[in-house]
């Protein structure tokens, strides 16, 4: 039998020293509680939660929830700002709970409510009806009679050109921050609101599409496109660069014959 | 408990101009100074109107307004004026689809084209220009 010696140098060390963990600090995490069912007032509940420098606030409210307080209510999925799901109020700001570092807030205070200009359904989680019953008003598919695959017919060809035009306004994840911040759904809770204006203007732009005289005239309405001021508070906190405001703006354009 | 429910922020949340950046102060801004200035015509129309009434009238009106707290107030209203109308052409440009960026691709951290620095230097020259057009108004008024 052959024996195999290993040579020095490669033996493996039996007890490297593990690199050092980073001593985490403690934060306080003030948790908005309300249950409406029982008509019962907003308060804050305040919790010690260990963090790291990536820690984010999601796993802080995770951390209650699994070691201090169960029946905390929170909305989440995919922890990686693709569902759209965890849009809070954080710190006085909408954003998105798991794509918000607590090392970025630069506070050892962090305060967490629900979404402003949403029904709280309990603690943290919103409903979102009105935001996805407005986004299907706008008609969010292609309209096109020829749009069905039939013998004979070819897929619809588009440059690069043809997609940058609304390719970033279809990376929207309905999380609901650009209607949460826009100071018109402040106050006027018949507005459309930037996501969906933002949607009607994906679908207008794109060149397969035959709908845009439908949907000008769905926007076109006492609480639809005019009642924004491009004040830009939608496009400030929208975490995947969709830039409702420019969307509404260029839609505006083609109601005011600007362009075509 | 219905409005409550509803968590609408309201007209405190409408007017908060912090948070999101100098378009939403600028959106502030134009507000006040739009109404600002339609308190101002109003009690111009009001003002003017007492010389209907004859000499003395209008010298008793005068007499109220040709005076620091008026010359002061004169001075608000050139600042409010200046600034409404440097970014009220800014707003009706951007609001026709101009000078809002061009769609592309969005990289990360994800800046929006529409919050461009063209936009931030238009408010900010109507800024300045009302200010520099009140210093010059308050140079005249209290000046001999
Ligand atoms: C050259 C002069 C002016 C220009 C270019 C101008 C422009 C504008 C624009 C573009 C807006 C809409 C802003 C938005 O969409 O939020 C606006 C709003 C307004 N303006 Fe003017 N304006 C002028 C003069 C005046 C004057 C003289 C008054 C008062 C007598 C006035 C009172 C208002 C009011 C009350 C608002 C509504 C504010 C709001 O709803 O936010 N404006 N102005
Ligand atoms: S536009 Fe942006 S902020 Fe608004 S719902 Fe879509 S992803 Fe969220
Ligand atoms: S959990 Fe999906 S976006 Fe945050």
């Amino acid at each position: 039998m052959a024996t195999v010696t290993v040579p020095e140098e490669k033996k493996i060390d039996e007890s490297p020293a593990a690199p050092a963990e980073p001593k985490p600090t403690t934060i306080t995490l003030r948790i908005s509680r309300v249950n409406p069912s029982e008509n019962a007032e907003a308060k804050f509940e305040e919790f010690k939660v260990p963090v790291q420098k990536w820690t984010t606030v999601l796993e802080t409210i995770l951390h209650v929830k699994e070691k201090l307080d169960h029946s905390v209510a929170v909305r989440y999925s995919c922890r990686q700002a693709s569902c759209g799901s965890c849009g809070m109020k954080i710190n006085g700001k909408p954003r998105l709970a798991c794509y918000t570092k607590i090392s970025e807030l630069e506070s050892n205070v962090v305060t967490v409510e629900p979404m402003n200009n949403f029904q709280i359904i309990r603690d943290l989680a919103v409903n979102f009806e009105q935001l996805f019953s407005t986004h299907k008003k706008m008609k969010p598919f292609i309209i096109n009679e020829e749009s069905e695959v039939q013998p004979g017919t070819k897929e619809f060809i588009q440059t690069p050109q043809d997609l940058e035009k609304f390719l970033q306004f279809s990376y929207c994840i309905k999380c609901g921050l650009c209607n949460s911040a826009c100071p018109t759904m402040a106050t006027d809770k018949s507005f459309v609101g930037p996501q969906g204006l933002a949607q009607a203007y994906r679908y207008t732009a794109d060149n397969r599409d035959k709908g845009k005289e439908d949907r000008l005239k769905i926007v076109d309405q006492s609480h639809g496109i005019w009642r924004c001021h491009f004040a830009g508070s939608c496009s400030n906190v929208c975490p995947k660069g969709v830039d409702p405001a420019m969307a509404i703006q260029l839609l505006r354009g083609y109601l005011l014959g600007f362009r075509k | 408990m219905a409005e409550r429910l509803s968590n609408r922020e309201g007209i405190r949340g409408m007017i908060n101009p912090t948070r999101y950046g100098i378009l939403r102060v600028a959106y502030w801004l134009q507000r006040l100074s739009g109404l600002g200035l339609l308190a101002y015509l109003i009690g111009h129309i009001y003002e003017t109107s007492t010389i209907l009434n004859g000499k003395t009238a209008w010298a008793n009106m005068l007499s109220l307004t040709e005076t620091p707290g008026g010359h002061i107030v004169l001075v608000i209203v050139i600042g409010m004026c200046v600034f409404h109308t440097g970014n009220g052409i800014r707003v009706m440009i951007s609001e026709g689809g101009k000078g809002v960026g061009k769609p592309g691709q969005p990289e990360y951290p994800y800046r929006a084209s529409s919050l461009n620095s063209k936009q931030r230097l238009c408010i900010w020259v109507s800024i300045a220009l009302a200010a520099l057009a009140m210093m010059y108004g308050a140079g005249v008024l209290f000046g001999n």
